[in-house]
């Protein structure tokens, strides 16, 4: 039996705020947060009065990259289907949940349809026994209305969440940019941002008719937000996403054909990523991810419409998101619940907050610590459209079920 | 011969006549800048039409003409204005080069880079893709056409004719009319032309105009007889034959109803100049006999894409030939 105790800390849980105290940890157990006495066997951590939060739980990271989670206080990920082989069958999603054990876990979401290819149904059932937490569709919707409903009544039948991506792919089809003057500018193809809204309505109205639980991996664009608001009043069982890049950056950031600013989806204009600090604002996003994507210069530097879309974000996440903070977007409990708390509960894990009876899933950050974003210092691949850009808050050290990582 | 409206950054104190090394697009060039290379340009106009011996400051420098996309007319403008100069030219075609085994651009630039050329032209399918390779490699890049982004010589050999023909380029209406969507030729033009003041209007059904074209300073249209009103130039557009299967337009033949530039409707406009970037479908979006009548200054454009080849290549090697006032 071993016990830790972590004293002159900022205790920070998203259910019971943020006040300083202490956390007791016994056998990777939160046994007690806030004041406690210090039991005589216990092996005892000064925190210096930093910051201590449950450990981030990612939800939707395409590359499983250790260094650079650890680095960012991620403790785990939902790793997302995409990957080569697809996660779609069962062997797949249990090799991919134990091979970050014991220090990372990964939740794979399974692969809604064989080969991601929206037409057959995969073995949901069979994947979920087998480790994933949730099902997907990928990079991409499914097209075919029939298929995506029947995918959430079988996800709905299992209780679990369908991760969706919510573009229209018949408006999206080669556009590498939101509709707007920095696209017209640079010649690059794109697409109206109602390409998501579209999409979020088709797929809100399936949730509310299967009743099934649907995530929005990403939602950016005013429009969607204004759906998934309405629903979620309704009682339609959604929840949805973001990534710091649609909060902090705007399609101006693609000028002079950057491709580390190519993402998926795209960058929206300034007033829909103001409707996203909105929607951050007033809840109707519940969580915050990184969308980790690592690619190196062999991906991204070629012309802008050949380049990968996506951004390695694992290690910015958490500064990116103090900044909402600091910015009085939301408060810093919030922000917590939208990096642990809310993504846990989408992914049905007992885990994100500090309260008694759950694993000792913990960061220790200093969220002051200024410093600039620097790609070619990060731990795998740089491809960040935030490089230079300077920050504050930094993760000191993470512990995965009370074991230090 | 006409001189520009704008002053020169030579008699501006501490400017530069042209401080860049490469020409990669339209976007950051300064009026000034672009009346200077109109203003070299010009001179050439002259040189090629007398018979005076050849000038061949080129002489010696090597010029390599890359092209990924298939080109005819562009290559051969820039092929006869290195030529000219006296520069050794080397066209490389995509179709015999390793760009089809998977090398990437920017292996590729380094290869070119390493042949020690002089001047590389570049024409490229994708949208940026010369800016990529002009930031790796040594000498000056010449922008014959990326993606739908820019073709820069096109809109100065445009404005060029127009300034020639109508005397200045301020104040014209110029409309330009075809698949905007998908042209680099519209989106230089419209830089270069609003640059040099000129009332710009540009006009296409809407499967073909880019959103948010109207924040680039010009108006847009969708009726091409309403754009006309009034037009001191038409400058035309190639509508490419695959985007009118149904895809942006149902059929040519309704395109040419909406958009073609009929003797009906130049008939309107008696001293409006016609224009075309070249290849034309005749009968689609511009009449035979208005493509070949009086009011049209297509071949003219083309004769003045060889001066204004020569001059930005002559211009954007005079560091490296090491001509008085550019060391």
């Amino acid at each position: 039996m071993t016990t830790i105790a972590f004293v002159n800390a900022q205790i920070a849980c998203p259910v019971a705020g943020v006040k300083p105290g202490g956390l007791l940890v016994r056998d990777g157990v939160i046994a007690a947060a806030g004041t406690f006495e210090v039991p005589g066997d216990a092996a005892t951590i000064d925190c210096g009065g930093k910051t201590l939060a449950p450990g981030i739980v990612d939800l939707g990271v395409f590359g499983i990259d250790r260094a650079a989670f650890r680095a960012g206080g991620i403790v785990r990920v939902a790793l997302m289907p995409d990957g080569n082989p697809v996660l779609d069958d069962p062997g797949i999603v249990q090799r991919a949940a134990l091979i970050g054990k014991p220090d990372l876990w990964i939740h794979p979401i399974a692969a809604a349809t064989r080969g991601l290819a929206g037409e057959d149904m995969a073995e949901m059932a069979i994947c979920a026994s087998a480790g994933a937490k949730a099902v997907g569709t990928g990079r991409h919707w499914i097209a075919d209305s029939g298929v995506m409903r029947r995918v959430l009544a079988y996800a709905r039948d299992l209780d679990i969440a369908v991760v969706a991506h919510a573009e229209d792919g018949g408006l999206t089809g080669g556009a590498v940019a939101t509709d707007g003057e920095t696209a017209t500018r640079l010649g690059l193809p794109s697409a109206p941002a109602a390409a998501e809204a579209l999409a979020v309505a088709r797929d809100l109205m399936l949730a509310e008719d299967t009743g099934a639980r649907l995530h929005i991996r990403q939602a950016t664009t005013a429009a969607a937000f204004d759906l998934i608001r309405a629903a979620k009043r309704r009682g339609v069982r959604v929840t949805c996403g973001i990534t710091p890049a649609h909060l902090h950056l705007s399609d101006i950031a693609m000028s002079d054909f950057r491709t580390y600013a190519h993402l998926s989806p795209p960058l929206r204009s300034e007033s829909d990523r103001q409707a996203a600090r909105g929607a951050v604002a007033d809840g109707t996003i519940d969580v915050l991810a990184s969308g980790h994507d690592p690619h190196g210069p062999e991906k991204k530097r070629l012309p802008f419409t050949d380049s990968a879309a996506g951004m390695a974000g694992a290690e910015t996440l958490l500064p990116l998101g103090l900044m909402l903070v600091r910015d009085g977007v939301l408060p810093l409990a919030r922000l917590l619940a939208m990096l642990a708390a809310n993504p846990a509960r989408v992914l049905g894990l007992e885990t994100g907050t500090l309260e008694a009876g759950k694993p000792a899933d913990l960061m220790l950050f200093d969220a002051d610590t200024p410093w600039q974003i620097d790609g070619s210092a990060f731990a795998s691949e740089g491809n960040t459209p935030f490089d230079g850009l300077p920050v504050q808050g930094r993760v000191l050290r993470v512990w995965k079920a009370g074991r230090e990582v | 011969m006409q001189p520009s409206d704008h002053r020169p950054a030579a008699q501006i104190p501490g400017g530069a006549v042209f401080p860049h090394r490469h020409l990669t697009g339209i976007d950051g060039l300064q009026p000034h800048e672009i009346a200077f290379l109109l203003d070299e340009a010009e001179t050439w106009v002259d040189a090629n039409r007398s018979h005076a011996a050849p000038d061949k400051r080129l002489d010696g420098l090597t010029q390599i003409n890359a092209f990924f996309e298939n080109s005819t007319r562009t290559l051969l403008s820039f092929e006869i204005a290195g030529k000219r100069l006296g520069a050794d030219v080397v066209n490389m075609h995509a179709a015999q080069s390793s760009v089809k085994k998977g090398e990437t651009l920017i292996d590729t630039a380094q290869t070119l880079n390493a042949m020690r050329a002089d001047v590389i032209v570049i024409r490229h399918m994708a949208s940026g893709a010369v800016r990529l390779i002009a930031d790796r490699v040594d000498c000056p890049v010449l922008n014959a056409g990326d993606g739908r982004h820019e073709h820069p010589t096109q809109a100065l050999l445009d404005a060029l004719t127009i300034r020639r023909r109508k005397g200045s380029i301020a104040g014209q209406r110029v409309v330009i009319c075809g698949d905007v969507l998908h042209s680099r030729v519209a989106r230089s033009n419209i830089l270069a032309l609003t640059a040099l003041a000129a009332e710009v209007r540009v006009c296409a059904p809407s499967t073909l105009m880019p959103a948010a074209i109207e924040r680039m300073g010009l108006t847009p249209f969708t009726d091409f007889d309403a754009a006309l009103v009034g037009a001191d130039v038409v400058m035309m557009l190639r509508v490419q034959n695959e985007r009118m299967a149904g895809g942006y337009i149902p059929s040519s033949r309704e395109y040419r109803l909406r958009y073609g530039l009929t003797p009906e409707r130049l008939a309107k406009l008696p001293d409006a100049l016609v224009m075309h970037p070249g290849p034309m479908n005749r009968g689609v979006e511009i009449d035979s006999s208005v493509a070949d009548g009086p009011q049209s200054a297509i071949t003219e454009q083309v004769e003045m894409g060889v001066a204004v080849r020569m001059a930005c290549l002559d211009v954007l090697t005079r560091r490296a030939r090491g001509v008085e006032g550019w060391a």
